[in-house]
């Protein structure tokens, strides 16, 4: 039986933030190929929009990068009006990389021993 | 990869960066016997206009203001072994850093080297403004511009070292252009090869934000650990003739080069990979590999690039009012409550005059929004060292100020045990940018000493 674990998507793949102006682009990018399909699956606009809700973002675009097992996330309106505008001390939205790998995906029980961070018991 | 390759060493990413950056990388270059050239990035979005305000208190500045920091240390063993060296560092005064670096190389006893001056790229001038205020219509504020710039390409940089300058001091140029141009000239590929003028572009984008290529904005414990981060090197690119590339650091320095920090890098700031556009050519990485072949090496190919846009972009910057930022810290028991207690009776106390945003240090700030929708929705927690920051915005500074005193007044009329009031109220600058179309932004070089 293919039993499946819940996990933070800092386990499979890591992120970087940038921004221009009122837009975030956070990239996605899995530490094994095989993890790759979980983020096509699993971080999609709709669950991205779903986890960012509380800054109520605009248009979401998902750029995929299968040969380098990743995807580029262009996040619109959720920056506060960014560097111009935003009161936020981190006004680039440089976190908000930290924010999206808390985002919870499911994967493979068997790919425990694979997953990134230190090993669980 | 071809025989014949060219090295190209980054210096810089900002502003203020590290001092002792371009010294393990000019060895670096110096030691592989190839050809070579040396950059600097320094602008960021508001740096010119900061400059632009530097030059009319002081026409002898406005370019950068650590200039002598970063490129002395250098200066002569790049002169000696001529490694070009090229950087936007002139911002909002050029001929001030040439001339600066001319006065730099006598102090060292060198001949005065051969030094370009890129120009075109400010527009703040009259002869823009009917343009600008078509462009931007009611975005334009006449009064409070403060500096307007276009991103000029790679073409005159390499015009500059294909006539023989040593050092190629820029203003507004687009950031990988200053690795374009030096391939440009090196290569001597035709202006219109839009393949290679895709890939040069690609590696000035990663190379242009220093050490974050290297393993900078990249270290998490446990995740993706970097060694000796405190002398992280700072990246080099070897291109060959095709324009493919490999990614590479100085050698005894910190840091690392992997897939991982490359793929980070190369994605850092964009929008559609298979379309990011700069003046120099439209690049495409929507089928690139990015493959380790050794100790801190990367490769990166299959990088295409498709014919430059038919408009150049234009940022202008407008004084944007004030910032207000004020803090109070509360610690041991009930300290998150006290802390909460403090930012209502700032909030009831100041109403509708500003706006406010509330952080609470310690327990929740970053991740949280503007308009304190998280904030509302995270139940009191048991804090027990929080900084308490507010922050507002106006135009008008008095009205901004009105926020810093409330919360000095937080000392001794607000909950027991607030400490350690710090507050700051900063001059803000707002960006704009439009797109016009290249053609009204000739770009040339003066070869000045």
């Amino acid at each position: 039986m293919n039993k499946l674990i819940e996990i933070p998507l800092y386990r499979i793949a890591h992120c970087r933030a940038g921004d221009k102006g009122d837009r975030s682009n956070i990239s996605v990018i899995a530490w094994r190929p095989e993890f790759y399909t979980v983020l096509v699956n699993q971080v999609t606009i709709e669950s991205v929009r779903l986890h960012f809700s509380f800054r109520n973002p605009g248009k979401i675009t998902r750029y995929l990068l299968p040969n380098i097992h990743a995807m580029n996330l262009v996040i619109d309106e959720v920056l506060d009006g960014g560097v111009n505008q935003a009161l936020n001390l981190d006004s680039h939205g440089k976190a908000l990389s930290y924010w999206l790998l808390d985002m919870n995906v499911s994967t493979p029980a068997e790919w425990k021993p694979l997953l990134a961070g230190p090993v669980e018991e | 990869m071809h025989k014949n390759t060219f090295l190209i060493g980054a210096a810089s990413a900002f502003s203020g960066d590290r001092q002792d950056a371009a010294g393990p990388v000019v060895d670096s270059l110096i030691a592989s016997g190839k050809p070579s050239a040396l950059i600097y990035e320094t602008l960021a979005e508001r740096t010119l206009a900061l400059a632009q305000i530097a030059r009319r208190n002081d026409p002898n500045s406005g370019f950068d203001p650590w200039l002598e920091d970063i490129v002395g240390p250098v200066l002569k063993r790049c002169l000696e072994n001529r490694i070009t060296i090229i950087g936007n560092f002139g911002a909002a005064n050029p001929l001030g850093a040439a001339s600066r670096l001319r006065m730099m190389a006598l102090k060292l006893g060198l001949e005065a080297p051969r030094i370009a001056v890129i120009e075109g790229d400010d527009v703040s001038g009259p002869g823009y403004r009917e343009y600008l205020k078509t462009a931007l219509g009611n975005k334009l504020d006449e009064e409070s511009v403060v500096s307007a710039n276009v991103y000029i390409g790679a073409d005159s940089i390499a015009d500059a070292i294909l006539a023989g300058a040593q050092i190629v001091v820029a203003g507004r140029v687009s950031d990988p252009a200053l690795t374009v141009g030096p391939l440009l000239a090196h290569f001597k590929w035709s202006r219109d090869d839009w393949s290679r003028r895709g890939k040069a572009v690609m590696i000035g984008h990663v190379l242009e934000c220093g050490c974050q290529a290297t393993g900078g904005y990249f270290a998490d414990p446990g995740y993706k650990d970097v060694p000796d981060l405190a002398h992280v090197g700072f990246p080099i690119a070897e291109v060959d003739e095709n324009g493919d590339c490999i990614f590479t650091k100085p050698v005894g320095t910190g840091g690392l080069v992997v897939p991982a920090s490359i793929k980070e890098q190369l994605l850092y700031e964009l929008d559609d990979p298979a379309s990011y556009i700069t003046p120099d050519a439209v690049a495409d990485i929507s089928e690139c590999t990015i493959e380790s072949i050794g100790l801190d090496q990367v490769a990166m190919k299959n990088v295409k690039g498709k014919p430059w846009p038919a408009t150049l972009k234009v940022l202008v910057c407008h004084e944007g009012g004030w910032l207000a930022e004020a803090e109070i810290s509360y610690a041991g028991p009930r300290a998150e409550s006290r802390a909460r207690l403090a930012a209502a009776i700032v909030r009831e106390r100041i109403g509708n005059l500003l706006p406010l945003r509330i952080d609470l240090i310690g327990a929740l700030s970053l991740h949280a929004d503007d308009a304190g929708e998280m904030l509302a929705h995270t139940p009191l927690g048991d804090g027990r060292d929080i900084r308490l920051r507010i922050s507002s915005k106006h135009d008008d500074r008095s009205k901004a100020d009105l926020l810093n005193r409330e919360v000095m007044a937080l000392y001794t009329c607000g909950p027991a045990g607030g400490g350690g009031v710090r507050t700051s109220l900063k001059p803000r600058l707002s960006t704009t940018a439009c797109f016009l179309p290249r053609e009204l932004f000739p770009s040339s070089f003066s070869i000045v000493v």
